[in-house]
Formats: C-alpha cells, structure tokens, sequence
C-alpha cells in the first residue's frame, strides 16, 4: 500500500512538473472538430486559429487547445486525450457525428469541464451547457423573403440542394414553406451536392427544359458557382435573372461588395460559429454575467450595405 | 469470359448482325427516345451538346480504362489523379503569371504540366502493379487515397481557384466550338480514334487482349507482360490528364470534391460498353456509348419529376444493370445452340 501511495505520489508530482507550475490557475480549453476537408470546414479551422490567437493574447491565463480529428473514433480518442493529458476545464467540440460522440464528450463532462457544442447536437439532450449553431430553416426562409422582395406573382425559379440530409430539407421545407401562397413557382427542385461540377450540370439540364427562369436558388455558394458559369454559358444571365446562394464564401461576399447583380445577396451559414463558441465559453470563466443556454445565430442576409463585415479575405473560405 | 467471346464473335460471323454486341447502342436508343418522350426539349441542339461535352471527361478516362481493363488490371485511382493534377496545373499557372504573364503560355505550361504529371502517374500505377507485384486494385486503392488527400492538402482542406485573367485565356477550351462540336468533344473523338485503333490495329492492342485472357500463356509467348501492363497504366494516365485539361476551365477550380467517384464511372463505362471485367476482351466502341448512356441517365432525370429525386441512384444502377444484360443474358439466343 505504501509503495502504491509513494508511487501515486511520484506520479501527480510528474504530472505537475510535466504540464507546469502555471497549469493551477491557467484556464485550459479544448477545441475540438473535424478535420478541414471542404472549403467550409477550412474556413472553420481558419477561425478557429484566429480565435485562439486573440484570446490567448487578450487572457494570458487562457489556453486553447486545438484538435483535428479525421473521423469519428480519431475524435473520441482525441477527446479522452484532452482531458487526460491536458486535463481541460473546458471543452468546444464539433461533433463528427452525433451518436457515436454523444458518449466520449458525456465522459469529458464527468470530469468535470465545462461543454460547449458547436453546430451539430448530441443524441442526448442536457450534456452541453453552451450550444452554438447555425440556423438552417432560417436559412431557407430568408432566401425565400428576398425572393419575395425581388419576383412577382407568376415568376418562375428553380431550387438546386444539397446533399440528401437533414440540413438540406430543413433548409428546403423552410424555403417553400415561405414561398407558398407568393404565386412564385418551383419550377422543380434537383439535388447538387452542396457541388460546383453538380450545380454546372444540373443548372445547364434546367436552362435546357425550362424555357422561362427568373432567378435560382442554389442554396450554398458552390452550387451558385456552378450555376453562375451554366447561366453564362447558355447567355441567359441578363434580363434580371440572379442567383442567392448560402454560407459566406469570400469570393462570393466579395462580389456582393462590388455589386455583382447575377449573386447580388448571401445569406449566412458562418464558418466563424467556432470563434463565437470559443468566445462565449471563455467568458463563462472571465464575464460576470451567466453565459449557459443556446445560441442560434441568424442567417443573416449579406448586401452591399454590410457585406465588408463578414468578408475575410485570408480565410480559406 | 473467352465463352463470352466466343458466343459474341460467332453470330456476328454467321448473321452478319450480332444483337447482343449492339446492345450498348441500342440502351442509348431507347433512352435517348425516352428523354425525348419525356421533353421534346431533350433533343435540342443545345442540351444534345451538353450531353456530349459533359461525356467528354467520363470518356476520355473510359478509353483508357479499357485498356487497363483488357489486359485484366484496374485503376481505381483516376478520379483522384483528375483531381490533384487539377489541382497542381491551377498552382502551377497561378505562380507562372509572375515571369510568363496571363498570356498562352502560361496556358500551355499548365498543360504540359498536366500531360507530365498523369504520364507519371500512370508509370507509378504500372510500376507497383508489375515490378512490386502488388494487386492492381491494391495499388491503385492506395493511390487513390493518397492523391484525394494530396488535393485536400494542396488546397488546405479549400478550393483552389484558377487566376482570373487566365480563365480567360483557358476559358475557350472548354466553351468554344470548332465546326459546330465543343472542343472537349473533338478533344473525345481523337482519344476516341487514336484509342480503338492502338487496341484494334497494332500488335500493342493484341498483347493487351492476350495478357488479358492468360497471363502465363502470354508471357510463354514472347510477349513483354511488364512493360504491356505498365503501359496501359500509363496511357489511363494520359487520358486522366487530356481529361483533366479540359475540365480545369470549365469552372476554374479544384477541390477535394472534384472528380470524386470518376472511377467508378469509366468502370462502369467500359463494362456497360461490352468490355470483359476480368480481361482478355476489350471494345473501345463500346465504351464510347458507355460513357454516352451514363451521361444521359443523369441527364434524363434532370429533365423530369417524375421519379424523387432520392431514388436517382436506383435509376442509374437499374439501366447499367439492364444495358450489361443486355448483352450478356440468355435471351435471344439460339437454344440449340447452348
């Protein structure tokens, strides 16, 4: 028993002298998300370090730590390792997939930290204490209200979605349950794979059978790409046509700011929530005010008018 | 599979018309009939161009699969390979701007690029196939994965994006028209050609077939299998690349998403096409139509709502299915015969 005690002893007295004397009163926090292998998840990473530099320069006491994992299991063990290794009191994860990291990010609770999930929600309800996410009806539903405010009764559009998913149909049954009752028609709906090389060829198939198009929802600025480049191809992008796409790429703000007429609007589904959500769970250590509960960012509508503030030209995305 | 042959080779001796080698056309035929059934609009000139220009990638790469194919390899490498050698040319012609300029040879250096890279490839494909003696799909699954991830890292998990003032340059490779075809479609007619008569015409295309129906006995005969093999790997490189030149201006731009599932697509192009799965049979014709019939399928259920949209892969898998029955089946043929 004694020799079990010493060794225990030897042990902590490693660990204190391995993390550092300041490990005491530093504030760690984990952060934790998918590997980047789409330009949406890069500009993520991109926030995400940005985010990290500026906390850590704004809080010298605050440690972030960053974690990419490529799928599922790599993440549930990178999450075992920042507790045990890092022994975080925090933790921000983007969960690959919800069930099977609904388990790991319960056990990092145990320990005691403090949990805020980004963007995609556990299987169980009550385990984070922050949620931070986009909005995808809401999505939907301010594509089709500027729809409303550009087209007339009779205007014919098309709608390109995304991947079969969840996400996709909430962002589609919110569009078109906006639409109803306007007198604008959905010509029809195909899907595109949140893809530039899908959106090109299903926009050039909907040129070839729809004679009359007055605009196109792409829903996400990839598809809009493919679209824009269908639309120039076959020279029907005058006469009023535009295109709304959805997320924030830069080059799509960009255009926006210089007026483009074809993409003339955005409508935002941020990379940046990871910053958002790393900047309220430092402050649940740092503001005076109560921090817990849900936040739903707005899918805000980009125009020329405040497009400068969500366009980050050194981000990937 | 040299039964198959036999039967296929027989009738079209005796009858003069052999249905079944017909059967990739006439799958086109009634697709092409229900397209037009389903809009009228299926048949004008522009969507019948979008549909051949659109078969350009899908085919070029088919012509050199069935190459790999009939000397009894596979490459499932070549969606990715399209999607990193994307990927460097558009590097490579951003950093050229600085000393060549926007001009055509920064085009063309992008271009020879490109051709260096798939050839490259292709001999790596080859030479750990027949050197390392590893299994093709082995090799070419490790390939694969390694050339998707490479594109990824190029592009820091984004999209590349070509310079701006070079797509305009590049642009008309992909846009413009040259005697009435798009010119991904002339660039698919002289693969096309320069494919069935190395397979059908030269002694290269005989040893494909023979190493395809019996390595061992190809190899008592004299015939170079290494090299043959290595070979075919290389020209599925030049195609990838070929294809890959005129892919890049089309939208400028190269991701982690680009070309995913290629591979799959030319497979399924060249056995649609009549080409033997296990080798030692090779049709370039009918890869052609392969590729044809695959584009179409994609395109038709554009052109209509009567099917949900979640059940497009059960239509496509359906008609390749059907279309390799086609000629494969019992159906049609003489009982007496069997």
């Amino acid at each position: 028993m004694k020799t079990f005690t010493k060794f225990g002893a030897l042990a902590t007295a490693a660990t204190i002298a391995l993390t550092g004397w300041a490990s005491a009163d530093t504030i760690k926090i984990g952060v934790s998300y998918p590997t980047p292998t789409h330009a949406w998840a890069a500009g993520m990473n991109w926030h995400a370090e940005k985010a990290e530099e500026r906390l850590e320069a704004l809080y010298p006491d605050v440690d972030l730590i960053l974690v990419n994992s490529p799928d599922p299991s790599a993440q549930a063990s990178a999450l075992e390792d920042l507790v045990s290794v890092h022994g975080i009191d925090a933790l921000v994860v983007l969960p690959f997939e919800s069930e099977p990291l609904t388990d790991p990010v319960l056990n990092v609770k145990k320990s005691g930290a403090l949990i805020t999930v980004v963007d995609r929600g556990l299987s169980q309800p009550g385990i984070e204490d922050i949620y931070v996410a986009g909005n995808n009806p809401e999505l939907g539903r301010v594509s089709a209200e500027y729809m409303k405010t550009r087209l007339k009764d009779g205007d014919n559009i098309v709608v390109l979605r995304g991947i079969p998913t969840l996400i996709d149909n909430e962002r589609f049954d919110a569009f078109m349950a906006e639409i109803e009752g306007s007198g604008i028609n959905v010509l029809d709906h195909k899907h595109a794979n949140w893809n530039r090389d899908d959106g090109f060829e299903v926009m050039q198939d909907f040129l070839s059978r729809f004679p009359d198009i007055d605009a196109v929802w792409a829903q996400d600025d990839d598809i809009a790409i493919g679209v824009v480049a269908a639309l120039k191809q076959a020279g029907r992008d005058g006469d009023g046509m535009f295109v709304v796409g959805g997320a924030g790429m830069k080059e799509t703000i960009k255009g926006i700011m210089d007026g483009n007429e074809l993409v003339p609007v955005d409508v935002l589904y941020p990379p940046a929530m990871i910053a958002t959500a790393m900047d309220v769970t430092v402050s649940a250590f740092k503001s005076n005010g109560p921090v817990a509960g849900r936040y739903i960012l707005g899918a805000t509508l980009i125009t020329p008018e405040n497009a400068a503030s969500f366009y980050f030209p050194d981000s990937p995305f | 599979m040299t039964e198959t042959t036999m039967n296929s080779a027989k009738p079209s001796l005796l009858r003069g018309f052999d249905l079944k080698a017909a059967g990739p056309a006439i799958a086109l035929l009634i697709l092409c009939l229900i397209g037009f059934l389903l809009n009228p609009a299926f048949l004008s000139e522009g969507n019948i161009t979008n549909l051949l220009t659109r078969s350009a990638f899908i085919g070029i790469i088919a012509v050199g699969a069935t190459f790999v194919i009939t000397a009894g390899g596979i490459d499932l490498s070549v969606g990715s390979m399209a999607a990193v050698i994307a990927g460097v040319m558009i590097i490579v012609m951003n950093s050229a701007v600085d000393t060549f300029g926007t001009g055509v040879t920064t085009v063309l250096i992008g271009c020879g690029c490109s051709i260096i890279l798939g050839l490259g490839a292709g001999l790596v494909n080859g030479f750990l196939t027949t050197k390392g003696k590893i299994e093709a799909f082995i090799v070419t699954l490790g390939t694969m994965g390694i050339y998707r991830s490479l594109v990824t890292y190029f592009a820091d998990g984004g999209t590349l994006s070509l310079n701006y003032d070079i797509r305009g340059v590049y642009r008309p490779v992909y846009y413009d028209s040259f005697f009435g075809l798009p010119i991904p479609v002339w660039v698919f007619i002289v693969v096309s050609i320069a494919g069935w008569f190395l397979l059908n015409r030269t002694a290269f295309g005989r040893y494909c077939t023979a190493i395809g129906s019996n390595e061992s006995v190809a190899k008592y005969s004299a015939i170079k299998v290494d090299r043959v093999k290595t070979l075919t790997y290389v020209i599925q490189g030049l195609c990838v690349s070929l294809a890959t030149i005129i892919y890049v201006p089309r939208l400028g731009s190269a991701s982690s998403s680009t070309g995913v599932l290629w591979e799959l697509e030319a497979i399924a192009a060249v056995i649609i096409g009549g080409t033997v799965l296990k080798g030692g049979y090779g049709r370039i014709g009918g890869t052609i139509l392969g590729a044809l019939i695959l584009t179409t399928i994609g395109n038709i259920l554009n052109f209509t709502d009567m099917i949900s949209n979640y059940l497009n892969g059960t239509m496509q898998g359906l008609i390749i299915i059907v279309a390799v029955w086609l000629q494969r089946g019992d159906w049609g043929r003489n009982k007496s015969a069997d």
